[in-house]
């Protein structure tokens, strides 16, 4: 039985979509312009300025459009792009798809401006006139139907699969029930269990992308020769990467899969997805995601106004542009790391709370966070973000039963 | 009557068969070598110490044998384990990918 809830005060943006923060973005385009990007951003972090950025001076298709998507994410308000001026990167397109979502936005090229001081200068008083501006986005009442939340995990160890993700699993049901949209991810950590994912496939035909999306996972790692698997987590009790991923499977709760979906793609309507984050063709830029920020940063661009974070070992990453949830797995790493977590759910372990009360203390916090109220990695000004080469396909006509993603 | 079956039945609330046909068991507090809990009325004595959230091996395993959690398999046994014995690295692999840790080089 769902309670009726107090209706979230959103931040109505120009293309209709709805945010839970009223954030600038300042994005390096080169690893080259990182340092006058933060230079510009990092004396305004507490004024709602995220820093983000690609390093490569190579061009990706992938690295742009995650960028098209985080710049037009919900909970941004506005833009500075920051150049060295040189670089792949296709600033001008990146430009026009912020300002054509209504946004504020402006490059800045140092080569132009005159070098790191006076491009810092620029910049700064771009943002101060951008968070002028931003004041006075319109607010609008935002139902639970209309969020879009993450699950990762992260640190992993044996508690994980026991609390936190079955957890997990109840606020996304709960979440799912209310109409909202819950996007899981790690199709390298659902290996082992894919008969059991595709089971719940609304479709065969999705069912079969599913496992077939699971295998392309297995064999990239089986070329790179590395599981998705960390020392600390075998350090932590687990032994094999299938015990891994039914520990991680638990976060995905009981609803039925909606779709599967890559690193960009908006999901059309509520329900749950599953986001394939490994890339298509053959192995290229070595491992698919290279730490958990990576993986945040895709729910992102795919649209997710919060990320729940469950965690044994004890992770303290946030991220920039949407608050991340952290949910402990192991009550010995809770009493540790306490000022990290904003859930307990070692406490089952301990036999203090069960599964279906620290699911639902998930699904009101979620509501809590995006009525505003800071998380434990935004009160620690974690802002981490994460974004490196890839390649993708566009998912396949099988992949969205009923209905087509935004383009 | 039922109530006799349940005392019976009886399993040490440190110790979580999560699902019926599972071979190994998990602590939900740390179990030191030695100690004795109860599984289903039965005693199974701990002859390694299982930290906090661990396997431990609820039946004889044979080597090769698949190992069972969450009611399907995590790998195979590397090498015959008893019951009460630690369930971990030393006598479990996967049947997907090797497992790295710090100790192994990864260059094997």
């Amino acid at each position: 039985m769902l309670m009726p809830t107090t209706p979230i005060p959103g931040f109505l943006r120009s293309d209709g979509r709805k945010g839970i923060r009223n954030l600038v973005a300042v994005a390096y385009l080169v690893e080259c312009a990182h340092h006058v990007a933060r230079e510009i951003a990092w004396p305004l972090r507490d004024r709602g300025v995220h820093l983000i950025g690609f390093p490569g001076c190579y061009p990706n298709a992938y690295a742009e459009r995650i960028l098209q998507r985080v710049c037009t994410h919900p909970n941004v308000g506005a833009a500075l792009l920051v150049s060295l001026g040189c670089e792949s990167f296709d600033r001008q397109e990146l430009l026009r798809t912020i300002l054509t979502s209504g946004r504020p936005a402006s490059s800045l090229v140092i080569q132009e401006t005159g070098g790191t001081a006076a491009a810092v200068r620029e910049g700064r008083q771009w943002l101060e006139q951008a968070l002028h501006q931003i004041e006075s986005c319109p607010r609008a009442a935002m139902g639970v139907e209309e969020l879009v939340v993450g699950t990762i995990c992260g640190g992993s160890d044996a508690t994980s699969g026991l609390t936190a993700n079955p957890s997990a699993g109840r606020a996304n049901d709960l979440l799912v029930q209310s109409g909202a949209t819950a996007i899981f991810e790690n199709t390298g950590e659902l290996i082992g269990c894919e008969q059991f994912v595709a089971a719940r496939a609304a479709t065969a035909a999705l069912g079969r992308e599913i496992i077939a999306c699971v295998e392309k996972a297995a064999r990239y790692y089986v070329t790179l020769g590395h599981a998705s698997f960390a020392p600390g987590n075998a350090e932590g009790g687990l032994t094999t990467i299938e015990e891994k991923s039914l520990g991680a499977y638990c976060k995905t709760g009981k609803s039925t899969i909606a779709g599967l979906i890559k690193p960009g793609d908006i999901p059309p309507r509520g329900g749950l997805y599953l986001l394939d984050v490994v890339p298509d063709g053959p192995v290229r830029f070595g491992f698919p995601n290279i730490a958990d920020v990576a993986e945040i940063v895709e729910l992102i661009a795919c649209g997710c106004h919060a990320t729940l974070f469950t965690t044994g070992r004890g992770s303290v990453s946030g991220s920039a542009i949407a608050p991340v949830i952290k949910i402990c797995a192991n009550p010995e790493t809770y009493r540790r790391m306490s000022a990290d977590m904003d859930v307990n759910a070692g406490r089952i372990l301990e036999g203090h709370a069960t599964l279906d009360e620290v699911g639902r203390e998930i699904f009101e916090l979620v509501l809590a966070v995006a009525a505003g109220r800071p998380t434990a990695s935004e009160s620690l000004g974690h802002q981490e973000f994460l974004l490196t080469y890839k390649s993708f396909q566009p998912i396949g006509p099988d992949c969205l039963p009923g209905g087509e993603h935004s383009p | 009557m039922s109530q006799l079956i349940i005392a019976s039945e009886q399993t040490d609330r440190r110790l979580l068969r999560l699902a019926p046909d599972d071979n190994v068991g998990v602590v939900a507090a740390t179990i030191e070598a030695g100690q004795t809990l109860l599984l289903a009325g039965r005693p199974l004595r701990f002859l390694d110490r299982v930290p906090l959230g661990q396997k431990v091996a609820l039946v004889p395993i044979a080597a090769g044998e698949k190992v069972r959690k969450y009611g399907a398999p995590i790998g195979s046994a590397k090498e015959p384990i008893q019951p009460g014995q630690h369930v971990h690295t030393h006598n479990l692999q996967s049947d997907y990918l090797p497992t790295y840790t710090r100790e192994v080089p990864s260059s094997q």
